[in-house]
């Protein structure tokens, strides 16, 4: 019975510690912003403002959630839920302790870049669905943005997965029980660190909503729980990006005196604020910069990494 | 798995018939992208995770975002979605039904004269498809990756900046 019991815990359990974040991750960013940049963030809703994701809450589900009469409706109303499963379904792959796991594939860190690859097309549809030119230009710009940092976004990783042996993240955490991969793979931090910027489109890559010149991009269309899938879709991307980089690059759940699931987590909370530092420290670059830079930068720069890494393994063995 | 094997097999076949008679290209791409889900599916029953795992990865999370990012950019309207309704006429049918129609009798024949099992015992790992791949089918793998480094330095090629045509243009950096 406890076997049939245990899976379904471990599912719902994540599930809604993962929905609980990415709403509270609103006001963390809000708050953590205002400290930074010197002013008071959300403050009047409850105590500290916490109440403010309620509030934030019942606004967007009581907004009318409106469809234009000009959009493709069946693929406007698939886009923003895409957004949301793909991202929750890489978490399943995760290893938050030794025993908490949804499941452990031996292709898992395939199974998570195949996930994010196909993130891409809950805001191209989004954009086209809506019909709308500024939609149109922010789905093509997250389009393109998407695809070209996804190649070395993998290929960055690749120097884990020869040093680790395996797919499988598990196996990948219990590599790292002398030394973290944030050593001996540094470059490969900063390459999928910079992609993952790039996968979550955060400031300073998100082109594809740059208010200023595309109203909101590809969901300008968007009003009510619809616009609150890409939000939270958006924020569980942070969740994500943080939490694979612990568990690629500094050991997951290993660490000394705390238990494990409170290591995870502090790694994973340090990632994310280190997600909204960067957003309130740099400008939006220039959308030729952005692709220039991924296709005549980091692409060398992972390919590089991936040489060095493969041959000072073939020469250890 | 049976089950698993058997449902993603309808679904494939299901959305792929749907690829070919929707109208608008868009909708038809959306359809291919479930009938290659479908396919990884059956990858992973039969137990190939790896080549599932690609099957994602390459075709649905990049060759067919390029799809969709091209059609998107020609952003094609009601006219060419009634042309294409022009197209799928009941005539059109007859001589494609009839040669798919002999091409299922000959599956169907093939079927039932191999009764053998049809599920892998074995699950393939990551790892032994690089060793067959880098083993016995090294020189496929080094043929194919000349064939992407000719279409590579071809796309370049075409898609170079003339340097004269873009002084007599006169934006010249």
């Amino acid at each position: 019975m406890l076997s049939v019991i245990e899976p379904i815990v471990v599912c719902v359990g994540v599930l809604v510690a993962l929905l609980a974040l990415a709403a509270g991750l609103v006001w963390l960013e809000r708050r953590l912003l205002g400290l930074w940049q010197d002013r008071y963030g959300p403050n009047r809703v409850g105590p500290f403002g916490l109440l403010q994701v309620l509030a934030d809450m019942i606004k967007m589900l009581t907004k009318e959630d409106w469809i234009p009469p000009f959009a493709d409706k069946p693929i406007f109303v698939i886009a923003p839920a895409v957004i949301v499963f793909t991202v929750l379904m890489s978490f399943a792959v995760i290893p938050f302790t030794p025993h908490i796991q949804v499941v452990d594939l031996n292709i898992g860190l395939l199974f998570v870049l195949a996930m994010s690859s196909l993130g891409v097309y809950s805001v191209a549809l989004g954009g086209w669905a809506s019909n709308n030119k500024y939609a149109l230009l922010g789905g093509l710009r997250a389009a393109a943005q998407m695809l070209s940092y996804e190649v070395f976004m993998g290929l960055s990783l690749m120097g884990v997965v020869m040093l680790a042996g395996s797919f499988s993240l598990r196996a990948i955490v219990e590599a790292q029980q002398g030394l973290w991969f944030c050593v001996p793979q540094f470059p490969g931090l900063v390459i999928f660190f910079v992609a993952g910027l790039a996968e979550a489109r955060r400031i300073p890559f998100d082109l594809p909503e740059a208010e200023t010149e595309l109203v909101a991009g590809y969901h300008t269309e968007y009003s009510g729980m619809k616009f609150g899938m890409f939000f939270v879709g958006e924020y569980l991307g942070i969740v994500l990006v943080s939490a694979l980089t612990t568990v690629l690059f500094f050991g997951g759940w290993l660490g000394p005196v705390l238990p494990p699931l409170v290591w995870f987590f502090l790694k994973t909370f340090f990632f994310i604020c280190l997600f909204i530092l960067i957003r309130g420290t740099f400008p939006r670059l220039r959308y030729d910069q952005l692709l220039a830079f991924g296709w005549k930068v980091m692409l060398p720069l992972a390919l590089l990494n991936l040489v060095v890494t493969g041959g000072i393994v073939l020469a250890k063995s | 798995m049976d089950v698993v094997f058997y449902l993603s097999g309808a679904v494939a076949i299901v959305s792929t018939l749907m690829v070919i008679t929707r109208s608008n290209a868009v909708h038809a791409l959306l359809y291919l992208i479930v009938s290659l889900f479908a396919v990884a599916l059956i990858f992973f029953a039969l137990g190939a995770p790896f080549a599932a795992a690609l099957e994602v990865i390459i075709y649905a999370g990049a060759i067919m975002v390029l799809f969709i990012f091209v059609i998107m950019m020609l952003n094609l309207g009601i006219q060419t979605q009634t042309q294409e309704r022009e197209w799928l006429n009941p005539k059109a049918w007859i001589g494609p039904a009839i040669l798919s129609a002999a091409l299922v009798c000959e599956l169907i024949y093939a079927l039932t004269l191999h009764k053998g099992a049809v599920f892998a015992a074995v699950e393939v790992t990551p790892k032994a498809v690089g060793i067959a791949l880098f083993g016995p089918y090294l020189l496929g793998v080094e043929l194919a990756s000349l064939l992407l480094l000719a279409g590579l330095v071809g796309t370049y090629h075409l898609g170079r900046r003339d340097e004269r045509s873009a002084a007599r243009e006169g934006d010249a950096p």
